[in-house]
């Protein structure tokens, strides 16, 4: 363990578009608990789209090979040996790639010419290891170490964490996972939970965790997407949970933004507030709430926070 | 077999029940069942009367899952509906007993909204945590 956690003390920060973008509370909470922490975050240069959800469903090779890219750069150009990714998709995306290259001779093949004609490295597979923000800090850190940077506490704070589908789908793109004590569940994943219990949370049994969001249909199908999450916020509010703890991007806007539109539209209120984990790790070791971004959320949570003494 | 249009509001009048008893468990999970039975049929198969550690809706599950990675995304929510059957079947007493339904009535929900959603939208789920391609049938265009 003390190796990974030598191995994890700087890593290369994949952000992604969405982090960018709708999720820039996500990307400035993470670099700010980083620094926080004491772990380092040195930036992927000139990263490309990860192949996203549309590349790869049309032309999955290509996703492969948009996502061996960034890490050909982490490994040749930068020396490093690990990829931090906080954004599902894009950690999803590269663990896909990483299995695949592995797996897939027309992989490497369509990898290794398309990476030729763009004149970089060809990526292999093992060069770098993928991991999520919920192991670089779980396992770059641990709970102890967690516990000994505390400023500040979550008091008691009711949180359902909501993990989303990618973070554990498909299994076997995940090795790593499922190795018994320590290890990761893809079923009834647990690391954001063991994190922010650390920080003085109480983590209500929420049994829809991993359960779909519609995220992706919410522009096609918006009605569908609408009742999804609608269901997961009075699954929520039903577990007693103040908040809806989040560690994905598309999962978070997709909570946000139904939570209104469900009001609007099915005129179904529902008070629960979505945060980043990023975000109420951020404030329990003491950063202020602009610091962690509340403010850049649609999720309207700072009187919350204030009144309960967090922020 | 009822009709999607049933489910959906057998679904609501138990989630507006207040104090709903013990036997409500098994409703729940046969309604999961039927909604299964529906992706299942929707395919032309015959639903399947096994059972997967003892229950049907997991071997559903299963059948459902055949040639559609995308459906596995209800994996979880099928095995959190048959825990909170266990939980209230073998306790039916236990103080917490209202509550444990309660959030087996919105489980057997999502499974509800995530198949009836996918038969409408065929692709729902596909995008995100399956690696199926949409249009694996046809060959794609050489990237390079």
């Amino acid at each position: 363990m003390s190796g990974t956690r030598d191995k994890y003390q700087k890593v290369a920060y994949y952000p992604g578009c969405a982090l960018e973008g709708t999720a820039h509370s996500y990307n400035r909470s993470t670099q700010a608990v980083g620094k926080a922490l004491g772990l380092d975050l040195v930036e992927v240069e000139n990263w490309n789209c990860c192949g996203a959800m549309e590349v790869k469903n049309i032309d999955p090779k290509l996703q492969t090979y948009l996502s061996s890219r960034v890490m050909s750069i982490a490994a040749t150009e930068m020396k490093m040996d690990v990829v931090m990714a906080p954004c599902n998709g894009c950690y999803h995306n590269l663990k896909k790639a990483e299995y695949d290259l592995a797996h897939d001779p027309k992989s490497v093949e369509v990898v290794d010419r398309l990476s030729k004609k763009a004149g970089h490295a060809t990526y292999q597979a093992g060069q770098v290891e993928t991991i999520h923000a919920l192991d670089w800090i779980k396992h770059g850190l641990g709970e102890e170490g967690l516990k000994q940077r505390l400023r500040g506490s979550l008091k008691g704070l009711k949180v359902a964490n909501y993990y989303g589908c990618m973070y554990t789908r498909p299994r076997h793109i995940f090795p790593e996972k499922d190795q018994g004590p320590g290890s990761e569940s893809t079923s009834k994943p647990h690391y954001m939970d063991d994190l922010l219990a650390v920080a003085g949370a109480v983590n209500v049994e929420f049994p829809l965790k991993t359960a779909c969001c519609g995220g992706a249909h919410t522009l096609s199908d918006s009605d569908t997407s609408t009742k999804l999450v609608l269901n997961i916020l009075r699954a929520a509010e039903a577990a007693g949970a103040e908040v809806i703890a989040t560690e994905c991007p598309t999962c978070h806007s997709g909570l946000e933004m139904h939570q209104v539109r469900a009001e609007k539209k099915f005129g179904q209120a529902t008070k629960v507030k979505i945060v980043y984990f990023t975000q109420l790790l951020g404030m329990a070791l003491g950063l202020s709430p602009k610091q962690v971004g509340i403010h850049e959320n649609i999720s309207d949570s700072l009187d919350f926070f204030r009144e309960k003494g967090i922020a | 077999m009822r009709s999607l249009a049933a489910l959906e509001q057998r679904l609501d009048a138990l989630a507006a029940e207040s104090a709903p008893g013990p036997g409500v468990a098994a409703e729940l999970l046969a309604i999961g069942e039927e909604v299964l039975e529906h992706w299942v049929a929707a395919k032309r198969l015959d639903p399947t009367r096994d059972a997967r550690e003892g229950f049907r809706l997991l071997a559903l599950h299963r059948q459902g899952c055949t040639d559609e990675p995308s459906f596995n995304a209800c994996r979880e929510t099928c095995r959190e509906l048959v825990y909170h059957y266990n939980l209230v079947s073998l306790e039916p007493e236990h103080p917490d007993t209202v509550q444990r339904l309660r959030m087996m009535t919105l489980v057997t929900n999502h499974l509800f909204l995530f198949v009836a959603g996918k038969l409408q939208v065929r692709e729902l789920g596909d995008f995100c945590c399956a690696s199926r391609p949409l249009r694996e049938s046809a060959a794609p265009p050489d990237p390079a």
